[in-house]
């Protein structure tokens, strides 16, 4: 893909290490948080007023998954590929540094805010104003520096991967400013109140969180996508074509999706019309993008016998089809009057999540860390392999369970008896629910047991162990 | 293969990538955005929705600080079984002065568009306290502590004023009395003067919502919010319009 250089220019790996700690640590604290809101809805007990709430657990959760171990994911992947494939250092040592501890200080902001009760109120935005400005500041050098590597490079031509990081770090930028208008009600105080009220407020917000997945939660890893399953695979990129077109429908029409968070509302009628039907031509380009990545394998299909790193890469992107198609059907107007306000949404999101986005990461890491520390391998392939197996069950326990009790309450709510009155009382529906919350806390025990377990091989790699067991059978068998 | 001869161009031009992506970008949002601030199609005006008391924005205040919108929704759906288990569906109107608004996206729990009036306070109270008292197989979390929280009351005039500056109509005369409205709205006729609190806010229920006496607690200012819930709009008085239509 990149035609090697002969020197290798002086890349800029302690800030693709420090982004890939940090990536590993909040994935695991992301991870046991959102294991605990689980266990919560099972055991309510759990529940610690005043800080320990589901109501302030919750923003913690998604934010440390989403922005902390995603986040440092594409910061930390996206500073490695920009240099890689521009066979340039990364522009600004100084500033890169300051991307990484600002990013940090931001979510130590936001996530400790949430235990105290500050924030926007705003599912996904939930950091108040203070905050927004401070990782706006972030972004704009992050936008920075990944424009400065882009104009000084030695390629003539920008690689596709560049072009998905691009339009992620551009899109989260307006999205950010435009969805946290805000006016704080003192010059010191935390709290302040959005411009926007009601139906505009409304569609501004999913606006807003839709294209945070679209763009945080899609782009951005189909750009890890693009770099590092040719990688892994030793093979180009399957279509070049198919490259330009999907990317370029892909980042046109998800912006137009927003409105299918909103069925039935009291959002005007063509305003939700527009987002479902944009929302099911988004399956193509979606596919388009699962089609590239899986048929790069082609010829090289062999590989994910021997290689646990390839077959996480690739499942990663079943999940990523699966989820896109699951998507534009839940966006359906009749579908989403069951499935709305349900876990089967729930159960969608970690789809993508867990499967996707998790699993892409995990590639990557692996990928990553031997390479960065100058190891010449893992500790454990064998480890890498548990880790696998071990979270794709806990990823179906988790949405197998939700699709059940999504549709199963769906179904409650809307069952009527013979006397044409409502069948059960809402309570009764959260009843039925229960051994689902603990099939899904489960699932969430093992996803989290993979993600330790890949810490463990992590600090073995790093410090220069190798598993003997594994590496040298050969030794094994003769000391025996 | 013109067009991707041509798209070498935004290959090789990172600023130009750059602009194309944005623009790329704006065009859905823009169009699903930009028509909605004219209030006069997307909101249809309806009588007597009036912004919250101070009382009541404390409590609303409460409620997003405990993220109460993550398990419950305000807004029931035009749909036959919903109307049927909440009430009238949802008006645009009736949120016109949330910031920002509390639809919800999940159901872990009941609809509140319009529990105001459905339970007592005392029910209320005793449920935020405990859930599980009132309802055995509730997964609620345990809110005690708001009974025995002092409402903040210091900044919500600057609330207010925040608001007025967001469009929401506080007139000067509410500002100036903001804190004594929030006195006066939580102790009732009994101890407390409310006229002032009836001439500048309609349809007002003032009383001592927690049953405590000594302390304007959270509690009060939390279920003064619920109460109001849904209670704004006369679905009756709105009847014979809709009977009458053709």
């Amino acid at each position: 893909m990149n035609t090697a250089p002969i020197i290798k220019p002086d890349y800029n790996d302690d800030i693709v290490k420090l982004f890939t700690l940090a990536t590993v640590l909040w994935g695991i604290a992301g991870l046991a948080v959102g294991l605990l809101i689980a266990l919560q809805m099972a055991f309510p007990a759990l529940n610690i007023e005043p800080y320990l709430t589901f109501g302030r657990l919750r923003p913690l959760h998604t934010s440390a998954v989403i922005f902390a171990f995603g986040g440092n994911a594409l910061f930390g992947t996206s500073y490695y590929v920009v240099q890689r494939t521009c066979g340039v250092r990364l522009w600004n040592d100084k500033l890169s540094l300051f991307t990484f501890f600002g990013y940090q200080f931001f979510i130590l902001m936001a996530g400790l805010g949430y235990l105290f009760g500050i924030t926007q109120g705003k599912e996904y935005a939930e950091p108040e104003w203070y905050a927004d400005w401070w990782l706006t500041i972030v972004w704009v050098s992050y936008l920075l520096i990944f424009m400065m590597t882009l104009i000084k490079r030695k390629e003539p031509h920008i690689y596709v991967a560049n072009w998905f990081y691009l339009s992620f770090i551009v899109t989260v930028a307006v999205l950010h400013l435009g969805n946290n208008i805000d006016i704080p009600i003192c010059a010191v105080c935390a709290k302040s109140y959005p411009v926007f009220s009601g139906v505009q407020s409304a569609m501004i917000q999913w606006w807003y969180g839709h294209n945070a997945v679209g763009f945080f939660l899609t782009a951005g890893f189909l750009g890890m996508m693009y770099y590092f399953i040719p990688k892994q695979a030793d093979r180009p990129v399957y279509s070049y074509r198919l490259s330009i077109v999907h990317f370029w429908s892909l980042i046109f029409i998800y912006i137009w999706a927003g409105p299918h968070h909103l069925h039935y509302t009291a959002l005007p009628d063509w305003a939700q019309t527009l987002g479902m039907t944009f929302s099911i031509m988004l399956w193509m380009p979606s596919w388009g993008g699962m089609i590239n990545g899986l048929m790069t394998l082609s010829g090289a299909w062999h590989k994910l016998r021997e290689d646990p790193i390839l077959r996480f890469m690739v499942i990663a992107l079943a999940f990523y089809g699966m989820s896109t198609f699951e998507g534009p059907l839940l966006s359906i107007k009749s579908v989403n009057s069951l499935s709305h306000y349900t876990d089967w949404t729930i159960g969608h999101v970690h789809a993508g999540a867990l499967g996707w986005n998790g699993f892409i990461t995990f590639g990557a890491l692996y990928y990553l860390v031997p390479r960065l520390w100058g190891r010449k391998q893992l500790y454990s392939l064998r480890l890498v392999n548990a880790h696998l197996w071990i979270a794709t069950i806990g990823i179906v326990l988790y949405i197998t369970a939700m699709w059940v009790s999504g549709i199963m309450q769906g179904l409650m709510w809307r069952s009527y008896d013979p006397m044409g009155f409502l069948q059960y009382s809402f309570i009764e529906t959260v009843s039925a629910m229960h051994p689902f919350y603990i099939i899904r806390a489960l699932g969430g025990v093992l996803y989290l047991s993979g993600a330790l377990i890949m810490a463990y091989n992590f600090w073995r790699t790093i410090r220069g162990d190798v598993n003997l067991k594994e590496h040298a059978p050969q030794l094994q068998e003769a000391a025996i | 293969m013109s067009i991707l001869d041509k798209h070498k161009k935004l290959e090789r031009n990172s600023l130009l990538l750059l602009g194309c992506a944005i623009l790329v970008v704006l065009v859905g949002g823009i169009i699903e955005i930009i028509p909605l601030f004219r209030k006069e199609t997307t909101i249809e005006p309806v009588m007597n929705i009036r912004p919250y008391t101070p009382l009541e924005l404390t409590g609303f205040n409460i409620y997003v600080r405990e993220g109460c919108y993550l398990c419950h929704s305000q807004q029931i759906r035009p749909l036959r079984d919903e109307v049927a288990r909440y009430g009238h569906y949802s008006l645009a109107a009736e949120s016109m002065y949330d910031h920002p608004f509390q639809w919800g996206s999940k159901r872990t729990g009941p609809d509140l568009a319009r529990v105001g009036g459905k339970y007592s306070d005392e029910w209320h109270v005793s449920h935020l306290k405990n859930p599980r008292d009132l309802v055995p197989e509730s997964i609620m979390p345990t809110y005690s502590f708001l009974a025995r929280n002092g409402a903040d009351l210091r900044f919500i005039e600057s609330s207010m004023r925040t608001l007025r500056m967001e469009g929401v109509p506080y007139t000067d005369e509410m500002l100036e009395n903001a804190e004594k409205d929030a006195l006066n709205q939580a102790t009732g006729d009994e101890r407390g003067n409310t006229d002032g609190l009836h001439e500048r806010y309609k349809n007002v229920t003032a009383r001592d919502f927690d049953g405590n006496s000594n302390l304007i607690s959270e509690m009060d200012a939390l279920v003064a919010y619920l109460q109001t819930l849904g209670t704004m709009v006369d679905f009756e008085a709105g009847k014979n319009v809709e009977d009458s239509a053709p």
